[in-house]
This record gives C-alpha cells, structure tokens and sequence, in this order.
C-alpha cells in the first residue's frame, strides 16, 4: 500500500457529520484497495497462525506436559499491547507487510492452540478406544478419527481468531500497512466522519461475512452434526 | 484359543487389576467374566489385545505368543464391542462397518458389499445404512458394534459391557440375538459383564473374579450354580441360585409325568378311579388325537357319565419341550394343582411336570 494514495476531501464537508456520497463514489477505487487489503492481512496471520497451533497443538495433545507451558507462552504474548508490539517490530521488519503480519499471528496463537487442543480432547474415551482396538495409529487415526471429531471445536477456534483478527488489522495501520483503518485515520486526520463510517461498516460487515462462511465450511466439512436424530 | 499363563497387571499406581491368572478361553466358546467392580474383568479383556500391557506372565492367543505380535496386527484379528458400540460418531452406519475392511485396503465396493451382509445378519434394516449413530436407537447402534467386530470375520470377539446401555428389554432381546448370531459365526468370545444373570445367559464357561484380579471359579454355569467353589462365588451368585439352575435347564431333559390322565368318553366313576390311583384329586381330560380337554377335580364331576361333554377348567399355563424348567416352575405355582402341564408341538397332551421331577432334577 503506498501513501501517495490519499484520497481528496471536499472543502464544504470538512467537520461536517453526516455520510458524504459523492466522497464515497469518488473513492470507490481506494476504498476497494483497503478492502482487500484487509482481507490479506486478516487471511495471512490466521492461517500462518492455524500451521504454527497445530503444530504445537499436536505436540501438546502427543506430550500433555507441552500444554501448560505453551498456553503460558501463548497467553502472555496475547497480553503484549498490540501498537506497543507493532511499534517495536519497525525497528526489525521496516514498514514492511511483516511488521502487521507478525504480530497479528502472534495473537491468534493463544485461540487457535486452546481450541485444537480442547478439540482433540474431547474426542470421546470409547471412540479412541475403539479406535486403537480396531488397529488405527499415527497420521491415520488422527486424519480418519481424531480431526474429524475435533474440527466443530477447532473451527470455533477460527472463527473466533479470524473476527478478532478483522478488528485488530485496523490498529495496524498506524505503522503504515493498509486495511479499513486507514480510513479511520483519514477520518481521524482531516476531521471528516464519512471514511471513518465506511471503515466501521465495511469491517463489520467483513467480519459478520467471515464468520458465516466459516460456519457454512464447517457444516459442509461435518455433515454428521447437521443431521437432527 | 487364548491362554492366559500367571499374568499379572500392576498398574504404576500400585494396584493390582489382576493377579497370577490361568485362564484358557476354548474355541468357539462365549467365556465371560464376571465380578465386582474393581476385579479386573475389564483389565483382562484389554490385554488379549494389548490395550493393557501385563506386567507378567505370558498370553497366547490362536497358539501365538501374543506379547511378540505388533500390536495392531495382532488387534485387526480381534472383533472388539464395547458399550454402545464405541461407534464412530462421523461416520455412516456403512462406514462404521467397513472401518477395517478399508484400513486392510479392501476396495470400496467389496466391503460395502460386505457390510450389507453384516447388517443382514446382526439385524438390521438396510434403510439404516447411510444413517449417522446418533440417529440409530440403542439397540441399533449395538447391532453396527457386533457388525463392525465382525467384519473381517476375525475369529476372536472381545466384548466389554456391549449390552449395558441398552434397558432391560432391549438387553433381553440383544442376548437372545448374540446367542443366535454365535451359534451361526462360532467366534471365540470373551465377554465382561458385572451382572450374572446376563453372564449365566451368555457364558458358555463363566470365570467368577474377585477384587484384585484374583480367579475364584471358572466353570460351566451349571457346575458354578450346583458346586459354588467357596463363600464369595456362592454370594456372588445369590439367593435365587436354585431358580437359576432350573433357568439353564429345559422342560425336554426332564422327563414328564404321565399324570392321571382320562379319555373325553370316560365317566366321572372311571376318574375316580384313575385319580386314586395317581393318588390326586384331580385328572387330566383328552380327547382321541390326545389333545387336552380340560381338568377337574373328582368332586366336581358328580355322576356325569361322558367328561367330554362337561364343562372343564383349563390351566393358566402350558409349558413345551424348549421352555426352561424355571418356566415349568412358573407353570405351577400359577397352577391350582401345583403342576406344569406340558404341551407338544400340535397342542397334544405330553404329561405334567411337578415338585418331585424338579427337586430330583436340582439334587442331582
């Protein structure tokens, strides 16, 4: 996203409340481009951070004593004040995409490892035993048992890491990656309310979508949740 | 078939599930066991197929030293059924099924087919096929378990509780079935179970355990219920040991009084007669093909000179050749007279069983 992108302000709705249309229109193209954007930074962090917890998921449902520490770790990184945390990564990643993309997947971490591990565990005792007595093991007994079982618990998980996530990216553009949040600070700067209103509607909007598609993948991915008895 | 050889399970807890057990279930025998909980009946199944490890001894299963077999190798030979199935709640009633034909590679095809055949015979409806278990009652999803066990035919069936969340009628009717199904497939059953009614209907052989894993009996359920082995077996076995034993035995191994028994054309006199001679006061009424007519007790007959034409009483009750001698008993006590009549296949008059014929049965 390049700054020289900024939008134009007309002279008569400058302090004025009220949605501007012809603004809207004008900057229907910029307004777009931070749409998407926001998306990449939202679908970026989550799924970089879906690879990491279920690696570390895995590794604590193999190794129970993994978990308590992980969760500490993972828990006191979603502690670290998020502008502190973007701030201090300039100095190391620049104003490069990564300085979002980091942190952004840092705090998914604690969500998506709490629920893959959760999922796991509340694969029932006489599945897996049945399981283990009908001679499933490794890579297939997690793929064909285990994850199926899991996933209405994982994916609750990422529902919840990615509408987190759709609010956080707005905070990330005060180190100068786009998103929904530069509108804000158009709005912000130039004390016009309309982009700040488009931002808030289209975030809302991006996470209320996000969730419902992810619920829709789910049911598709668990039929047998759907069925009524 | 298998053979347990002094195996011990101490777990790291420092309990002991089980302690230097002999045990050798034959082929194609149904050997449950039974006992309180905490007696390491469940511990035991888990080792025929290593989901619990012996701490010592040695175990054999099909003649194989079963501690030096892989352990999934060795688990794909063994049917395992545990409460409600243990079925795979993501999974089709098919695909539930099919489980280890396709972990042993078979094409989709062959084991649907397969599963089809299974359905047929543990009982269930085609139409359940493609149905999800939460959506099967709980006999149902029983009936996928025993499926499932059986799919590749292995000619061993661990059995853990199978009928245990089911109610009572549904577990009366599941037994009756289990017991069809084996006198069809032949399997080697091991079967835990914490009620001895259902171990006496099922077991061929009955391995009685006490707290600790220790073997207090191991015998034929007749043998246990005639020659309880000490206190703990006898108490196990409870107050109503003697109708158990009439439960095991059928009306055919007894063999009927004739009964003071008298043709419809025959005259109140001619009863009289007959009924002194059994020493009774009643007779048994029949006509020519020997089909009962009815009873009465001499007084009621007055002078009438044809039975045939009064109006006799009938029994409550009838017992056949294939009821059990508790039912027999059951026949009686209903009975004013105290005995069980006993009917053959047509309906024809066989005799009657009584007091004596059961007491001199139980002695034996």
């Amino acid at each position: 996203m390049s700054l020289s992108a900024v939008p134009t302000v007309t002279a008569q709705a400058g302090g004025q409340p009220g949605v501007d249309w012809a603004w809207i229109e004008r900057n229907a193209g910029y307004i777009g481009e931070q749409f998407v954007e926001h998306l990449l930074l939202t679908s970026i962090p989550v799924a970089l951070g879906f690879v990491i917890a279920s690696a570390l998921g895995l590794a604590a449902v193999r190794w129970p004593v993994l978990y308590g520490p992980l969760l500490s770790v993972t828990g006191l990184l979603f502690t670290i004040p998020s502008l502190a945390l973007f701030v201090l990564l300039i100095a190391f990643t620049g104003l490069t995409i990564w300085t979002a993309v980091i942190p952004l997947t840092v705090y998914t971490l604690l969500i998506l490892l709490r629920n893959i591990v959760e999922g796991f565990r509340g694969v029932p005792a006489a599945v897996r035993d049945a399981a283990t007595a009908m001679g499933f093991r490794g890579v297939r007994r997690i793929l064909h048992v285990e994850l199926p079982l899991a996933l209405p618990v994982v994916f609750a998980g990422i529902r919840i890491a990615t509408v987190t996530t759709i609010g956080l990216v707005t905070v990330s553009s005060l180190v100068g990656q786009g998103g929904l949040g530069q509108l804000f600070l158009d709005g912000f700067y130039r004390s016009f309310p309309t982009p700040l209103y488009v931002g808030l509607v289209l975030s809302v909007a991006l996470a209320v979508t996000a969730d419902l598609l992810l619920l829709a993948l789910q049911r598709a991915l668990t039929p047998w949740t759907r069925t009524v008895s | 078939m298998i053979t347990f050889e002094q195996v011990t399970k101490r777990f790291p807890d420092g309990t002991t599930a089980v302690t230097e057990l002999d045990l050798d279930v034959p082929e194609g025998e149904v050997v449950v066991l039974v006992g309180p909980s905490g007696c390491g009946k469940t511990t035991t199944l888990r080792m025929v197929n290593r989901m619990v490890e012996p701490t010592s001894g040695r175990l054999f299963v099909d003649g194989r030293d079963a501690l030096r077999i892989a352990p999934h190798e060795l688990r794909r030979g063994i049917g395992y059924v545990i409460q409600a199935g243990g079925l795979f709640p993501h999974r089709t009633v098919t695909d539930n099924i099919t489980t280890v034909p396709r972990l042993l590679g078979w094409e989709r095809e062959r084991a649907t087919r397969r599963a089809r055949e299974l359905m047929e015979l543990v009982g269930l409806d085609a139409v359940v096929a493609d149905r999800y278990p939460h959506q099967l009652s709980g006999g149902q999803q029983q009936r996928v378990g025993v499926a499932r066990a059986l799919a590749v035919d292995p000619p061993i069936l661990l059995m853990d509780e199978p009928f245990g969340a089911v109610d009572p009628i549904v577990r009366a009717r599941l037994q009756q079935e289990m017991l069809r199904l084996q006198a069809e497939v032949r399997k080697t059953i091991v079967f835990v179970t914490h009620d001895i009614d259902e171990a006496i209907a099922m077991g061929d052989r009955i391995a009685i355990l006490n707290v600790g894993g220790v073997l207090e009996q191991f015998a034929t359920p007749a043998e246990l219920l005639a020659k309880p082995a000490n206190a703990f077996v006898a108490d196990f076995l409870g107050e109503e040991r003697g109708l158990k034993r009439l439960s095991l035995r059928k009306v055919s191994e007894v063999t009927a009084d004739p009964g003071p028994v008298v043709g419809a054309d025959a005259s109140a006199a001619d009863a009289g007669r007959v009924a002194a001679e059994h020493g009774t006061d009643w007779v048994v009424v029949v006509d020519d093909d020997r089909h009962l007519v009815g009873w009465a007790t001499v007084d009621e007959l007055g002078d009438a000179a044809r039975l045939g034409e009064l109006d006799l009483q009938q029994p409550r009750l009838f017992v056949y050749a294939e009821n059990s001698l508790r039912a027999a008993l059951n026949a009686m006590v209903s009975s004013r007279v105290g005995v069980a009549v006993r009917l053959g296949p047509q309906g024809t008059y066989e005799g009657v069983v009584t007091h004596e014929i059961l007491s001199a049965e139980l002695l034996r």
